[in-house]
């Protein structure tokens, strides 16, 4: 059943409403092809013609021959097998951080009632009111005296200071049934087990929403690994694409932003109706 | 029935609890502390201090501050940050909310203008960005072959020293579109239909009932995302850096650029840290107003 919106059921009905409404349809198609469709059609397609093809005017919109080897010159010229390589490890190992330290700290400030976890929450809440690009220099520096720099440690403890995720979590949790947790207590179980059998169980669609944002966040993000990472060997494939950019043919660098593309769009495919349902969910919700 | 336990022993428990508590927060909690509470501080600090890395620092009290506001970047980073918030909300503000309007009313393909809008929002930041910057080219880019094949006059798009600004407002609108027409989309759906019934009942037309029923039920996310989107915008940093590198003539250099540069071309860290404190403390305030507005109404919505 659908809920009645701005234009009334009835309206639709009549026929000038139905052409209408499918001429508006066509029209919303259609922009949102051209718009947000084509772009990556011209991407994916742009790196495999042929270097005279790409920069002829006026272009061709379907390539004359198909040429794979913009994507596999970028492959092996650009070395994005490491770099690639690079990202996932940063990614999976903030995420790794990020879900068993926030899962920690907010089952123990959610359910272990430690003195002063109030002014400790607040502390972490306040951090959300400082955007995190306006601290990346002192952060820098922080890493920096720390000997962390060209090391993926740089990117996996700052993601566990993510008041955001923490909150989330913590939330969940102080909505989790008490009795059933007191049941595991009353059986024995110590807070550690209750915590990786009882609370952790109860809480994957949290745990799935806060896994996606830790993925997505590293995966996505430039300016700090460009600062964190001035070995090539250890960059990113963001940075890594960048700092190559300049001196690489046309089609082989459209085919590196192609590969470079692939793995977050492949997992929003995979996950759509999760991620839209939570992306609509989080905010109405405050 | 059990005695009570003897007081020492409570206590004991108690500490051990309290010992459990701190052991399940230590790792969070020690992450915040070096990587959230110090750089917050520390971002002060340096900002009235002669700072560089591997000797010792000096104070210098203002003199950062001084040195940063004399120089002639300072004033256009200032001023291409606020013009490019300002653009991106009259650009990226109103077409966001117009299309969920529209696709909250289509009944087929919902599924397909979901993810098609979100699509973008996908693609690492790093790749629209340049791939935007090939768009731009002047002689081969799609941007301008475009203009071609309609017979308009071409543009020099992100190297036109007039028109660069305006260029990454584009990327970045279309880059982040997604996200805001999903959120308009959950807003709208949760308009309860009777409202609209009745509007029209008292012969209210489509755009009566857009005015006095949909914008004041949405009202809340429309502030909040505004608030959200100046906090990000004013933060632009990839767009720039990727496709302009600052130019032309200093056209895009924004306020996050400055401090990298700052920090990293000029090795001023002193300098990056007085940057820093002025964006601290202007973000501070809209965040603090939107953390505010969301824990306030959030509780009855």
């Amino acid at each position: 059943m659908t809920t009645r919106t701005l234009v009334s059921p009835a309206t639709l009905a009549r026929p000038r409403g139905k052409a209408v409404y499918w001429s508006v349809f066509t029209g919303t198609v259609l922009l949102f092809t051209l718009a947000f469709l084509f772009p990556v059609y011209w991407m994916v397609t742009g790196a495999m013609k042929s270097p005279d093809e790409v920069a002829r005017t006026p272009p061709t919109v379907v390539p004359e021959q198909w040429h794979i080897s913009g994507y596999t010159d970028a492959w092996e010229l650009m070395q994005l097998p490491r770099h690639l390589w690079n990202t996932v490890v940063q990614a999976s190992g903030a995420w790794l951080f990020q879900i068993v330290f926030c899962t920690a700290a907010a089952y123990a400030l959610s359910r272990l009632r430690p003195v002063f976890g109030k002014v400790v929450l607040a502390g972490i809440l306040a951090t959300l009111m400082v955007p995190a690009q306006a601290l990346v220099v002192p952060k820098y520096l922080t890493v920096a005296d720390l000997g962390l720099l060209n090391d993926p440690l740089a990117i996996w403890l700052p993601a566990v200071a993510n008041a955001f995720n923490l909150y989330l979590l913590k939330r969940f949790f102080d909505q989790l049934p008490r009795d059933v947790l007191e049941a595991a207590e009353i059986d024995g179980a110590g807070k550690l087990r209750t915590l990786w059998s009882i609370v952790l169980p109860m809480s994957r669609p949290v745990l799935g929403v806060v896994s996606i944002f830790a993925l997505v966040a590293v995966w996505q993000d430039f300016l700090w690994p460009l600062m964190v990472f001035s070995d090539t060997e250890q960059q990113p494939i963001s940075v890594a694409l960048v700092q190559l950019s300049q001196n690489i043919p046309l089609t082989v660098l459209i085919a590196a932003m192609v590969i470079a593309s692939i793995p977050m769009v492949a997992m929003f495919l995979v996950f759509q109706r999760h991620i839209i349902a939570g992306i609509g969910a989080g905010s109405t919700k405050g | 029935m059990q005695a009570p336990p003897p007081a020492g022993d409570r206590r004991r428990r108690r500490l051990t609890d309290q010992a459990r508590a701190y052991g399940f927060l230590l790792g969070g909690l020690v992450c915040f502390a070096l990587f959230s509470w110090y750089p917050a501080i520390r971002a002060v600090v340096i900002a009235f201090q002669k700072y560089t890395p591997g000797s010792d620092p000096e104070w210098v009290g203002t003199a950062n501050f001084t040195r940063v506001f004399a120089d002639p970047e300072f004033a256009a980073a200032w001023r291409n940050t606020l013009t490019f918030t300002l653009l991106a909300l009259l650009i990226g503000f109103a077409i966001p909310f117009v299309l969920a309007l529209v696709l909250n009313e289509l009944r087929h393909a919902k599924a397909f203008f979901r993810v098609v809008v979100y699509l973008p929002v996908m693609i690492p930041p790093v790749v629209s960005a340049l791939l935007w910057k090939w768009f731009y080219d002047p002689g081969t880019g799609l941007a301008n072959e475009t203009l071609r094949a309609l017979h308009l006059p071409t543009s020099n798009w992100s190297n036109g020293a007039d028109t660069a600004l305006i260029s990454l407002v584009i990327v970045s609108t279309w880059a982040n579109m997604g996200g805001t027409v999903l959120i308009y989309l959950a807003a709208l759906q949760s308009i309860p239909g009777e409202l609209y019934e009745a509007a029209e009942l008292d012969g209210a037309n489509l755009l009566q009932r857009i005015r006095h029923v949909t914008i004041p039920q949405t009202r809340f996310v429309i502030l909040m995302l505004m608030l959200l989107q100046i906090i990000a915008t004013m933060q632009v940093f990839t767009e720039p850096f990727v496709i302009t590198g600052g130019g032309p003539e200093n056209a895009t250099v924004t306020v996050l650029y400055l401090i990298y540069k700052y920090a990293f071309l000029y090795n001023d860290f002193g300098g990056a840290c007085a940057l820093s404190v002025m964006l601290l403390a202007l973000l501070g305030a809209f965040s603090a107003v939107y953390l505010r507005l969301t824990r306030t109404e959030g509780e009855d919505v």
